[in-house]
């Protein structure tokens, strides 16, 4: 693989660009490896990264029935952020929001990190002693948030209107090292290293039957043919109820539609994450000048990758209160991505009941922000059985009441 | 947009006028059984890429609960039914087979 730098794009523009290489091979699967991911989006991708990384394991296919990065890691809203309640969750997203910093200089892929600063609008009392609370908690777990007073937010966010009548600003949770990053480019940039490594990136290749023997995984069945391995990590999101059927157990999870949606572009206005949670809405603005906003998921069981018309209204009618300039702007796109949700919104980076598969899944709204941390945490429970960082998020925890409880806690918009 | 039809009432309206429920005909679990039947019970859900039974209650309207069988890749409702079923009612299968004639049935 030849190195990107500035040189390299000199030595191009002499030669009309012949010599740019192809960012990943598109191999043929072998017969077998030893280490199968299903899944290439980012969670994939950077478990197998990872595993090659940190522990020399390269014998690795990550399938897709897709593109890559087609699912979820296309479909989100970028924000990279680590400021939760709970422990095990702090832990996991700090390790990826510090992952990220550096991640561009690591895969010699520019990924655009953005460490712009995230704010959480506390519009309620509720939720004002609730982000003090969690101010507190980062303190402990060393993840470096602060409280800051409504004339500090209107400093940073000129365009908001803190005198809102029915939800004013009574302060935000400020988490200034979080931010943004390009996510097509997360999944490209690991792809591309995976590919360096040896490993097989299979795109176009749908997983349709899991094989075991003696209660130990061997192979899985694909659209292009049987493919064997020693281990199988299963990171597909929110097709993940699907593949669990196929190696036989079930999942504490549900598959919904979330939505987002991009406004016309606009010249530089915001240039933080501002989420009101109260209201169920999120803005930010991208490179390009378009106003990024996600909103609340739909409450029911759903597959299409759209979601209801009325979650967008509601959004917006509560951003438009908020943000009273974008009143005018005129939405461009919007999109919906089907997440898994867990019973207590925090993931599953688990072992399963069929030895040797692993499943990486329930990241609910907020995966792209974990998605360093999460492979870095899959690739170690995979080669070594355990993981620091994953020994919370168990299958088994629902059995036995240890919830890592973000839905109520963390004042993340679900 | 769903639109889905009140079997309580009558009235068809969009989902806006309803609130979702989860999974129906859960097979309820309580004191006395084991960690493993109240772990099903409580927690593991079918999330079907497929024929979905579910609860809805028409909130917003005569604020009965009824059940529904939906489609969760196409929103398609097949038929709304009362609460007080076990299982889906024959005349429910049938409409699903109808549209779904290679639906692999009841799981």
């Amino acid at each position: 693989m030849k190195r990107y730098s500035a040189f390299a794009i000199a030595r191009e523009a002499f030669r009309q660009h012949k010599g740019w290489q192809r960012a990943w091979a598109s191999p043929e699967p072998r017969a077998a490896y030893d280490v199968v991911i299903v899944g290439a989006g980012g969670h994939g991708l950077a478990t197998a990264y990872y595993l090659g990384k940190r522990f020399g394991i390269t014998n690795v296919a990550v399938i897709e029935k897709g593109w890559l990065g087609g699912g979820n890691t296309g479909r989100n809203t970028t924000i990279i952020r680590s400021n939760y309640l709970q422990d095990p969750s702090a832990a996991i997203y700090e390790k990826s929001r510090a992952l990220y910093e550096t991640l561009s200089q690591e895969l010699n892929y520019n990924i655009m990190f953005s460490p712009r600063g995230v704010m959480m609008l506390a519009q309620t009392e509720h939720e004002k002693r609730g982000y003090l609370r969690t101010e507190r908690a980062n303190a402990l777990q060393g993840v470096e948030t602060r409280f800051i007073q409504p004339s500090e937010v209107k400093r940073l966010v000129p365009i908001i209107n803190i005198h809102g009548p029915r939800y004013p600003v009574l302060g935000a949770l400020w988490q200034e090292r979080a931010g943004t990053a390009r996510h097509d480019a997360v999944a490209w940039g690991y792809a591309r290293a995976c590919s360096a490594m040896g490993m097989h990136v299979i795109e176009q290749c749908a997983v349709t039957g899991v094989e075991s023997a003696g209660g130990q995984v061997t192979a899985v069945n694909t659209t292009k043919g049987t493919i064997g391995c020693k281990k199988l990590g299963i990171v597909v999101a929110g097709h993940s109820g699907a593949l669990a059927d196929m190696a036989g157990f079930r999942l504490p999870v549900e598959s919904v539609a979330l939505q987002a949606l991009v406004s016309e572009p606009i010249k530089p206005c915001m240039d933080v994450v501002v989420m009101a949670n109260t209201v169920h809405g999120y803005m930010s603005q991208s490179d390009k000048g378009e106003m990024v906003i996600g909103g609340g998921a739909d409450g029911f069981n759903n597959y299409t990758q759209r979601g209801s018309w009325h979650h967008i209204e509601e959004t917006v009618r509560a951003l438009v209160e908020t943000f009273p300039m974008i009143s005018r702007l005129k939405m461009l796109r919007q999109w919906g991505g089907i997440v898994d949700m867990t019973g207590d919104r925090s993931p599953i980076i688990s072992k399963t009941p069929l030895e040797g598969c692993f499943i990486n899944c329930g990241w609910g709204t907020g995966g792209f922000k974990a998605t360093p941390g999460s492979g870095w945490a899959m690739a170690e429970l995979m080669a070594k059985g355990h993981s620091p960082l994953t020994d919370a998020f168990t299958l088994t925890r629902f059995r036995e009441g240890r919830f890592i409880d973000e839905s109520v806690a963390a004042g993340v918009a679900h | 947009m769903l639109l889905l039809t009140c079997p309580c009432c009558g009235v068809t309206a969009e989902e806006t006028e309803f609130t979702p429920g989860g999974e129906a005909h859960l097979k309820r679990f309580g004191p006395g059984s084991s960690d493993a039947e109240f772990d099903a019970y409580m927690f593991q859900r079918k999330n079907p890429r497929d024929v979905h039974f579910e609860r809805w209650r028409h909130a917003y309207g005569c604020g009965k609960w009824f059940l529904a069988a939906r489609c969760t890749m196409t929103l398609e409702v097949f038929a709304t039914y009362p609460a007080q079923t076990l299982e889906p009612p024959a005349e429910v299968i049938e409409k699903i087979r109808a549209r779904r004639p290679d639906w692999e049935g009841v799981q």
